[in-house]
């Protein structure tokens, strides 16, 4: 059983946790991701790793609702206990030698993206950030984010807050403008990454992407995390859980993955209204 | 002493009706009774040079206990298994009893083997013994990665040693393949937990939701007062055949499908975790693992599964009585037979539709068998031509697996084969010292009892090290 020793909610549906987990805490790393079930029952999902401090021995992570499994997550309080937490799995985000980096940040993918930014500023590494949200009421991290960015842009789709539109019009305004990175690192939204992959493609800049798809072990035993990567024409399929998380973001097929990533959305739909009746039951 | 049994036929096992099976996930074989164990077990003719011991590879005294059950004594019998093996309720359901002892046995000469298997599985399920004595501790630490069948024996032989024996699991349940892999149906859940309560009774201590190789390192391991480390991580990363629709919302590993069934519940009503079940379902493979994927789809409620293998029925790897089971509760056996390309639905009119994506048919090839080349071995080859397509909403590819990664991955000096599995010597002992290897780890994708034997032979092979070391 794992504690919660802290909990905040960011915005309305992203709730950040820290976990006293002193062993996965130990070994955590920027990029790489932890698997729980919430209860003995419940079903495993993975999340990135947002945070650790080695010396208390808790991992952070941040999460949004969007299922029943996170739903329950969400009402856990502070000083409840988590049923099972293993990590960290998959493989760090490699940040060696760089000193010129773009992160774009989307959504709850900020959440993800903000220990690499900090990482990178702590190297020295000179951090351009654009983050986007869909409205004012998500914009989750912004104060964490300038501190530790030389560069901040925020984007709301509907303009309520920073600047109106998409991650990528930023991006294309700073390379008509002539800049340049030493990487991108894209973190968000299949959709959002597949666009950013496709803005930076012209300059050839390394754009990095970090794919969270479906898994049950994150071992490399289940096969479900599969995805295809496309390289000099051939397909390759590689296991997100021990393959990556990061994948050049080039190689990607996103299509597929999108796709893939709606496989159980029924049944998603069904189990998260479930979960919310048996939660009004109990207020009663 | 009775009068042997001269009938030529096995005592039939009791089973479950088969239409009755097909619908719940209750074990399907039911357990000899008093009378069918005793009649069975005076078919035995107790051989002076017994061949059926040399079938097993943990080498039971098998006309040694079952001389026992004819005795009355099941005490006794339990008592002669435990020496050497470890898992005797486990064995007794899931080895391949026809390629190991029971193809041994004289009585299959004429007739059929003695039924040794069902005997093992009647002694562990009847008997009712428990080691009491613990032996004194010898002061040395040993662990263990992975709580699957080569870990098990591992830690059981090493802990009635006197050692201090921890199990680390990935999984936030103990049992490995047991636990994951094989159905309910099968091998009840009770019993794999009632094997790890009888090991943490006599003192094993497991450590669940740990990965060795992340969490924990084998270096770490050591540098935490661990005089040995044995590896027994299992069956790692499923193998795809690599042909067109893999990637389809209805495509699984049997690795994924089982997995989700069997440890993650999905096949319990209001289970978190989901599971695409109905509709037709094909499996891929001829393997134990395509039979448990396949029983299970059915019993999750499919309207049709058919098994596409391409060999014939004389090659199926799968133990016999499964593919008889299979076969009585409806599978269909589409044999000689390989698929080329899974085809999925496409609304070319709303990219919208919530079925684009999703598994709709599969293409095969008829395959014939070739004459047998220098090894006598009968290649499938494709018969031109003539290419088909079967209706298919899941496609389960059970074609085996590699061994897991991940330790070799963040271990320096490990050697593995070009398949990735660990290389260790007839000690089970890998290039680096201290250091043991067992199952499929080593193997790739084998069975339980082998799994067993190379953690008996490792558990041996370490106690003669520490031994020799102090």
């Amino acid at each position: 059983m794992f504690k919660i020793v802290y909990k905040k909610a960011l915005n309305p549906t992203v709730t950040v946790m820290d976990v006293y987990a002193p062993r996965v805490a130990k070994k955590a790393k920027p990029g790489q991701f932890i698997i729980l079930r919430v209860d003995e029952e419940g079903e495993r999902i993975p999340l990135t790793v947002a945070g650790y401090n080695r010396e208390q021995g808790t991992v952070r992570i941040i999460f949004q609702t969007v299922g029943a499994t996170t739903f329950l997550l969400s009402h856990k309080e502070e000083g409840d206990f988590i049923h099972d937490f293993v990590g960290p799995l998959g493989n760090a985000s490699e940040l060696d030698g760089l000193k010129n980096v773009l992160i774009v940040g989307g959504g709850v993918g900020c959440a993800i993206a903000l220990p690499l930014a900090q990482e990178l500023h702590k190297m020295g590494a000179n951090v351009t950030s654009v983050i986007g949200f869909r409205n004012k009421d998500l914009v989750i991290l912004e104060d964490e984010f300038k501190a530790c960015s030389n560069s901040l842009t925020v984007m709301t789709d509907d303009g309520s807050y920073g600047n109106q539109g998409n991650v990528c019009m930023p991006i294309n305004e700073m390379f008509s403008g002539g800049k340049t990175f030493d990487k991108v690192i894209a973190i968000g939204p299949l959709i959002m990454m597949k666009f950013v992959v496709n803005a930076v493609r012209p300059t050839g800049i390394p754009c990095e992407v970090s794919m969270n798809p479906v898994m049950i072990d994150g071992t490399g035993m289940c096969g479900g995390c599969r995805l295809t990567l496309v390289r000099n024409g051939e397909r390759i399929t590689k296991f997100a859980c021990v393959d990556g998380p990061d994948f050049n973001g080039y190689e990607v097929d996103f299509d597929e993955a999108m796709q893939r990533s709606s496989m159980y959305r029924e049944f998603e739909n069904h189990s998260y209204g479930d979960a919310c009746n048996l939660f009004k039951h109990e207020v009663k | 002493m009775a009068n042997f049994n001269m009938s030529l036929k096995k005592n039939e096992m009791p089973m479950q009706d088969p239409v009755l099976r097909g619908k719940n996930f209750d074990e399907v074989a039911l357990g000899y009774t008093k009378e069918q164990a005793y009649s069975e077990a005076l078919r035995c003719l107790n051989c002076k040079n017994p061949v059926c011991v040399k079938g097993c590879p943990v080498n039971i005294d098998i006309p040694g206990f079952i001389t026992e059950i004819k005795n009355g004594n099941l005490n006794g019998a339990y008592a002669i298994i435990s020496k050497t093996s470890s898992l005797p309720a486990i064995c007794g359901r899931v080895c391949p009893q026809e390629t190991q002892c029971e193809q041994k046995c004289v009585r299959g000469i004429k007739g059929e083997p003695v039924a040794i298997g069902r005997l093992e599985r009647y002694v562990a399920d009847n008997a009712s013994v428990e080691i009491s004595t613990l032996p004194e501790k010898n002061g040395h630490k040993v662990a263990v990665v992975g709580s699957g069948p080569s870990g098990l024996t591992y830690a059981g032989d090493l802990i009635k040693l006197g050692y201090d024996v921890t199990v680390f699991e990935a999984f936030h349940l103990e049992g490995g393949v047991l636990t994951y892999g094989i159905p309910e149906f099968r091998l009840p859940k009770r019993i794999v937990k009632s094997e790890v309560e009888k090991l943490e009774r006599l003192g094993v201590k497991f450590e669940r939701n740990t990965v060795v190789g992340k969490t924990v390192l084998i270096k770490e391991l050591f540098e935490d007062g661990y005089e040995a480390v044995f590896v027994g991580s299992g069956a790692g990363l499923p193998n795809f055949m690599n042909i067109p629709g893999e990637a389809l919302k209805g495509v699984y590993s049997a690795n994924e499908f089982l997995t989700r069934s069997n440890l993650m519940k999905a096949y319990k009503d209001g289970s978190a975790t989901p599971i695409m079940k109905g509709g037709k379902v094909v499996v891929v493979g001829g393997g134990n693992v395509a039979m448990d994927a396949a029983r299970t789809a059915l019993r999750l409620g499919a309207e049709k599964v058919t098994i596409v293998y391409r060999r014939s029925m004389n090659e199926l790897p799968a133990r016999k009585e499964e593919v008889e089971n299979a076969i009585e509760e409806g599978i269909e056996f589409n044999l000689l037979t390989n698929p080329v390309e899974i085809i999925g639905y496409v609304n070319p009119s709303d990219p919208r539709d919530t079925k684009n994506g999703f598994v709709k048919q599969i293409k095969c090839v008829k395959m014939e068998l070739s004459d047998p080349d220098e090894n006598g071995r009968r290649r499938p080859v494709v018969i031109k031509g003539s290419e088909f397509t079967m209706d298919a909403n899941v496609v389960i590819m059970a074609i085996g697996t590699s061994p897991n990664p991940l330790i070799k991955q963040t271990t320096k000096g490990l050697e593995v084969n070009r398949w990735g599995g660990i290389i260790v010597n007839d000690n089970g002992k890998t290039s680096l010292d201290g250091v043991y290897a067992g199952g499929d780890a080593v193997t790739g994708a084998s069975t339980v009892i082998s799994a067993m034997g190379a953690g008996k032979i490792a558990a041996k092979a370490t106690h003669e090290y520490i031994q020799s070391k102090n």
